[in-house]
């Protein structure tokens, strides 16, 4: 019998668990270890952060449904990675310590044959001064980043509210709190629903909405932009986007590092070299994100972190990261296998795996800070990644260690986005958008990247009823209800 | 008064973007034209994800 150890329960995690389990049977064993007692449609939390849908309605409890698929759970954080074993023992291990089952702080030492990293981002808000600290997110700003935060959110915004029905203005600062974060997307979404129910709310006229982001154009969104046919012509996402905030009247700010927030204010620079402030009555900026900070021992106990992690906390996989400048970047450099050079029973799937280099053209100011996005790893790449890792798994323990590897690039992959404003089924629209391949091909698409006729996008209320059934969907999906193998990832 | 009259200023960031008219705001929400943007949509998008697995 063979032990699949899978550290993540969040899309890719759950998606390698889940089908790893069902295509293993009883024969083999699949463990989960994840700190977290619930799983999270992340994308919903949205909806949650501006008090149109609760933090129940996004999550559910994993212990039921691991129980149901046959899956060894542990809510538990791993520590370390042993992938040599002991001095006592050849088999590898990770150490893990409880965050609950009635067994918090408790430390135990769980043996495997293959290992799926999936453990996710390490929120870094203390990448940022007063952004937060190493405990998390700090007081003067609110975050989507999950369910708890955008509950959060959640309550502020509706004090805002509160005070603009009183007359008091408000300004809201959405965005990036450090110059080099991902996920603008979310924020980008989050603006425009804080917008729509404002709306909703009468308020409109008594708020100032302010963008503020990393990106070095508009429409960026940590993948470089994206062309869309509109009118015979190939169009930017440069200018949808502005289009966008131009007519929802929202002000907008890009090419910036925020090194500082105090309360009601923060600080930044500008890719130009030059300083600034900007004020703030609420404020929702994501932090960036760094790996979750696993160290790795060898055999004897010394520490080979970096042998198997990158510099930031992700772990290295089957990616050239010696591309060098964005000028030698190539579609190729992207990993295909997620399988550990070093170590190959060791995978990484989702955000956890270390790209090899970002997507979006590296910046740096007069001063020397760098400013651009990092790459994003939204839910479709992340769950079609986690398949095709557990795929693997099991190929080499059913047909043995030559087993052909499954293969997932990332520039050979779409990634398909909705980004809402507004919950109501004829109220609010979204925008509805697919990029293929999410990492631009240049020689495959020499131009702009990427294939015109699956690359598209349009506002309107036909992404808002797809973004309700990707809800229904996944949340169906996740909790394996029967047929959840038949919805793609 | 429309999204244009409201929000674009001469010479301010955004009179340089494109700016929806009234019609493409119409359009957006008009339900029979959304219920068929809804099935052409979804038609790319699973292409996409097709291509994708």
């Amino acid at each position: 019998m063979a032990r699949v150890v899978v550290l993540g329960g969040g899309v890719a995690g759950h998606t390698a668990a889940t089908f790893a389990a069902d295509w293993l049977g009883k024969d083999h064993e699949v463990v989960v270890v994840t700190p977290n007692s619930k799983w999270n449609w992340i994308p919903s939390n949205i909806w949650v952060g501006v008090g149109q849908m609760s933090k129940e309605e996004v999550t559910f409890e994993l212990a039921p449904v691991y129980a149901k698929a046959g899956i060894t759970y542990k809510q538990a954080k791993a520590v370390s990675l042993n992938p040599e074993g002991s001095t006592n023992s050849d088999k590898p291990f990770v150490t893990i310590e409880y965050t609950g089952q009635g067994k918090a702080g408790q430390s135990e030492e769980v043996t495997y044959d293959y290992l799926i990293n999936a453990t996710g981002p390490k929120l870094n808000f203390a990448a940022t001064p007063g952004l937060g600290d190493a405990n998390g997110m700090g007081e003067f700003t609110v975050s989507v980043c999950t369910a708890d935060h955008a509950d959060h959110a959640a309550h502020e915004f509706a004090k805002c509210i509160e005070k603009m029905k009183k007359g008091e203005r408000q300004k809201f600062l959405i965005g990036t709190g450090h110059g080099m974060c991902t996920c603008q997307g979310a924020a980008f979404e989050y603006i425009f629903n804080i917008e729509h129910e404002l709306r909703k709310a009468g308020v409109r006229d008594m708020a100032d909405l302010q963008w503020i982001s990393n990106e070095s154009f508009l429409g960026d969104f940590g993948i470089g932009g994206l062309h869309m046919k509109r009118g015979g012509y190939a169009a930017s996402s440069r200018l949808f986007a502005e289009s966008l905030y131009s007519e929802r009247g929202v002000k907008w700010l890009i090419g910036a590092h925020v090194n500082k927030v105090e309360k009601g204010k923060v600080s930044y620079e500008l890719l130009d070299g030059s300083m600034g402030e900007e004020s703030f009555d609420f404020a929702m900026l994501i932090p960036p994100f760094a790996g979750v900070g696993l160290k790795a021992y060898d055999k004897a106990g010394e520490d080979i972190t970096a042998t198997v992690f990158a510099p930031n906390g992700f772990m290295k996989v089957d990616a050239n990261y010696n591309a060098g400048a964005y000028e030698n970047w190539k579609a190729s450099d992207w990993p295909r296998t997620y399988q550990n050079p070093t170590y190959k029973n060791l995978f990484a799937a989702g955000i956890a795996f270390a790209p090899p280099h970002p997507i979006s053209k590296p910046m740096t100011t007069p001063n020397g800070t760098q400013i651009f996005p990092t790459p994003p790893r939204t839910g479709m790449p992340s769950g079609i990644i986690g398949k095709a890792v557990a795929h693997s798994v099991c190929d080499l323990i059913k047909k043995g260690p030559n087993a052909h590897l499954h293969e997932a690039s990332m520039a050979e992959m779409g990634a398909a986005c909705v980004a809402s404003a507004g919950k109501g089924l004829f109220d609010g629209t979204a925008a509805a958008l697919t990029v293929y391949p999410v990492v631009p091909d240049f020689e495959k698409y020499p131009g702009i990247g990427r294939d015109l006729d699956y690359t598209f996008g349009e506002i309107g209320l036909a992404g808002h009823w797809i973004k309700h059934i990707l809800h229904h969907m996944f949340i169906y999906k996740a909790k394996l209800n029967p047929g959840w193998t038949l919805i793609p990832e | 008064m429309n999204e244009i009259e409201k929000y674009v200023k001469p010479y301010d960031d955004n009179f340089t973007t494109m700016v929806p008219t009234s019609f493409v705001i119409k359009m957006r929400t008009c339900k029979i034209w959304q219920l068929f943007r809804f099935i052409m949509i979804n038609i790319k998008m699973l292409i996409v994800v097709r291509k994708s697995h």
